[in-house]
């Protein structure tokens, strides 16, 4: 009596054990597909997080496809996991309809094979800046439109710098901004904070000086090069500059700026809502070539793309996602939320006419260039890990500028 | 003459134990085997970003292997992997059975101190880490702060090449000797008081009861305790990460950030080379097990 029962009992336990497993088999087996043409829902992923359903970015998007007569299910990723989870949806046959992704990977993606071209969809890009669409080329094709842009500039702080008796005017190129730092250093202030940590953020930082003395990615042990590296290596050795920069992201070299104790920072469009809350008065001027005028920056911020679908009937409602998100309306909405500068100059205009302060800005996205521009594609991604990784050696004094730029030019050379 | 033999019927137990069993099969198949297969699968063919999406991409054999060995990272990586290890592992041991000894005699706040030495362990790693990052700071750390009252001048903790990788070993070792602490400490319990009873009566001093009763008794969880601390720090990422990402100059990368960097740090991924570190990092962790394991039971046996 008792073991039949004691009997049932246990295979009434495993008959649950079992279930389980079958539920832990679908679960794995499942997946989330992007639905057919028919469905009328389409997805969208983009790398901006922070901004929940409520928000005014999310509420753009449901109405671009309300207008569109179609769904929007929209998903944000961090910046970093984008790439990767971009690469996998292809992979597995369901990328998003529209997929608004970090310029530089663009050219990633694009190699690929992941991502349509501007003509397999016809949408119009004459309207947008040629430096800006640059990052989205490759072998003459592009393969997206960018939705704003934000590059770096030098953010100086008004109080240091009249302690320390510097005209801001009188900082015109390198030797000017050398003097003007040693004049900070001599009232006892700090001179100026940056990011030279050693991931793309480096590379990104320390690109206007290496561009700003007529350096080319495609030669990085060239003398102009060693000059931009000496540049930066000689600012730590002469306490210009604070040893943590070699570990500095973009976000802890503002907080080292935010102290009021630094008379410059270089940062991006991005910072310009902490700028205003940091207590100080402050002013924003171009990052100075090595003889003078404005250094080019890479530009940053994302692009609107359309991954390739089975079903390319789809393009045709995505071009509509697309346009309605690139509208003069929607990107000056889009680019103020986001603190970034539009991609035409149509909306360029109308920033500047509401917020004078981003004329500055503006005039150096004009001036900028895209990473992986220059027909580098994804050469640049070799080039950039050996750039940063010889900025971090001169800067903790593993290796001088020379040797760490010729090991640098080698294995970038031998990596492609 | 063959006799028909009488087929079993499975009975009702037997099926029970088969579905019992099924969870923990698929599990594993599932979320161990699989994810294996694919790393394997991954590091002997020749992916690029084209191949990784399209398919297709080609058998190389040990190619990515050979890219990798010849790397002139791999022996910077290989070497530091291997300070990191053994210096952690002592150093963690030491403390954490110094600290165990020292608890084993309950005294008054002992329970609530050997609670907070626990703290480390009960962190979720991208805090402590960033606080470490924070107190080694050159400029404006706590640590550098310190010690410039006593004289010391900064020392470019995170930063500079020559400390980058000690920095990331004193943090890690802080993070690993609760571990270290609570398994000694357990094991410390199953000693007889009487055998230390025995050893005062015959005169052996504190010293020499550790000698002589404590560390031979605790050998079997010394084993363990090694064992796991070797699987876990060979394999360390975040910590690095956080702290240094492995820099200054790969400095203080190790073949798990040099693995991730390869796969993930920039935007045109490495899969294979990636994937073949990752692989090494097991077989080298296998190994050192397997090693460990011998040595322990042949002087288990003697």
């Amino acid at each position: 009596m008792n073991t039949r029962i004691a009997r049932r009992r246990t295979l009434g336990a495993g008959l649950a054990a079992l279930v389980l497993t079958g539920g832990l088999v679908a679960c794995g087996g499942g997946e989330g597909g992007s639905g057919g043409a028919g469905s009328g829902t389409y997805t969208m992923w983009d790398p901006y997080p922070q901004f929940d359903d409520t928000s005014a970015w999310v509420k753009l998007l449901k109405d671009c496809g309300t207008k569109a007569g179609v769904t929007v299910k929209r998903t944000g990723y961090d910046t970093s996991d984008l790439t990767n989870k971009a690469m996998l949806a292809a992979q597995q046959g369901n990328a998003p309809d529209v997929l608004i992704i970090d310029n530089p990977v663009v050219s990633s993606l694009a190699e690929a094979g992941v991502l349509t071209t501007t003509e397999d969809v016809k949408i119009d890009t004459s309207a947008i800046d040629t430096n800006l669409l640059g990052a989205g080329q490759m072998d003459g094709k592009t393969y997206g439109v960018p939705i704003g842009a934000n590059t770096l500039a030098l953010y100086y702080n008004k109080d240091v710098l009249k302690k320390a008796g510097v005209d801001i005017a009188s900082v015109k190129d390198w030797p000017s901004l050398n003097a003007a730092l040693a004049k900070v250093k001599g009232a006892g202030k700090k001179g100026i904070t940056f990011s030279a940590v050693g991931t793309e953020e480096g590379s990104f930082q320390f690109l206007p000086w290496f561009w700003g003395s007529g350096a080319a990615l495609t030669k990085m042990d060239s003398p102009q090069a060693v000059a931009a590296v000496s540049l930066w290596t000689d600012w730590l050795k002469k306490g210009y500059a604070p040893n943590s920069v070699i570990n500095n992201t973009q976000t802890t070299s503002w907080q080292e700026f935010a102290t009021g104790d630094y008379a410059f920072a270089e940062n991006g469009t991005w910072q310009l809502a902490n700028a205003k809350k940091a207590g100080f008065d402050y002013g924003i001027i171009p990052i100075p070539g090595v003889n003078g005028g404005t250094a080019p920056a890479p530009t940053g911020g994302e692009f609107v793309t359309v991954p390739v679908q089975k079903q390319t009937g789809r393009y045709a409602t995505s071009l509509k996602l697309m346009e309605c998100l690139t509208s003069t309306d929607n990107l000056f909405a889009t680019d103020n939320t986001l603190s970034y500068v539009a991609p035409t100059a149509a909306v360029q205009a109308k920033q500047v006419a509401a917020n004078p302060d981003l004329k500055v800005w503006v005039d150096a996205v004009k001036a900028a260039k895209g990473r992986t521009g220059d027909n580098l594609g994804t050469k640049y991604p070799k080039i950039s890990e050996q750039m940063w990784t010889a900025v971090q050696a001169a800067l903790s004094g593993k290796a001088s500028p020379q040797d760490a730029l010729t090991k640098a030019q080698t294995a970038a050379a031998n990596a492609q | 003459m063959r006799r028909p033999r009488a087929t079993r019927r499975p009975r009702a137990t037997t099926w029970a134990g088969w579905a019992f069993l099924a969870p923990l099969t698929v599990y594993l198949l599932l979320f161990f085997a699989y994810p294996l297969y694919r790393n394997l699968d991954l590091s002997l063919r020749d992916y690029n970003v084209r191949s990784f999406v399209q398919g297709g991409a080609e058998f190389a054999g040990l190619d990515n292997y050979r890219k990798v060995l010849e790397d002139p990272a791999f022996v910077p990586a290989l070497t530091h992997t291997a300070v990191f290890t053994v210096v952690c592992l002592v150093v963690q041991f030491t403390i954490g059975l110094a600290l165990a000894v020292f608890f084993s005699r309950s005294f008054r706040l002992s329970v609530t101190l050997r609670g907070l030495f626990l703290v480390p362990w009960l962190l979720p790693l991208i805090v402590s880490a960033s606080t470490w990052a924070w107190m080694l700071n050159s400029d404006s750390g706590v640590v550098n702060s310190a010690l410039s009252l006593v004289g010391v001048g900064p020392v470019n903790w995170l930063t500079s090449p020559d400390w980058s990788l000690a920095s990331v070993i004193i943090a890690n070792i802080w993070i690993g000797v609760p571990f270290n602490l609570v398994m000694l400490y357990s094991g410390l319990q199953n000693i007889p008081a009487q055998l230390y009873e025995a050893a005062a009566i015959d005169g052996a001093g504190g010293w020499r009861q550790f000698w002589s009763i404590t560390l031979p008794l605790l050998r079997p969880v010394t084993a363990i305790t090694l064992l796991l601390g070797l699987v876990y720090t060979v394999k360390v990422f975040d910590i690095i990460w956080i702290m240094t990402r492995g820099g200054p100059a790969d400095s203080s990368a190790t073949l798990a950030t040099w693995s991730y960097r390869l796969g993930f740090g920039n935007t045109l991924p490495a899969f294979g080379p990636g994937a073949a570190v990752g692989n090494l990092l097991i077989v080298i962790t296998l190994i050192a097990g397997l090693v460990y394991l011998r040595v322990e039971r042949r002087r288990y046996a003697s």
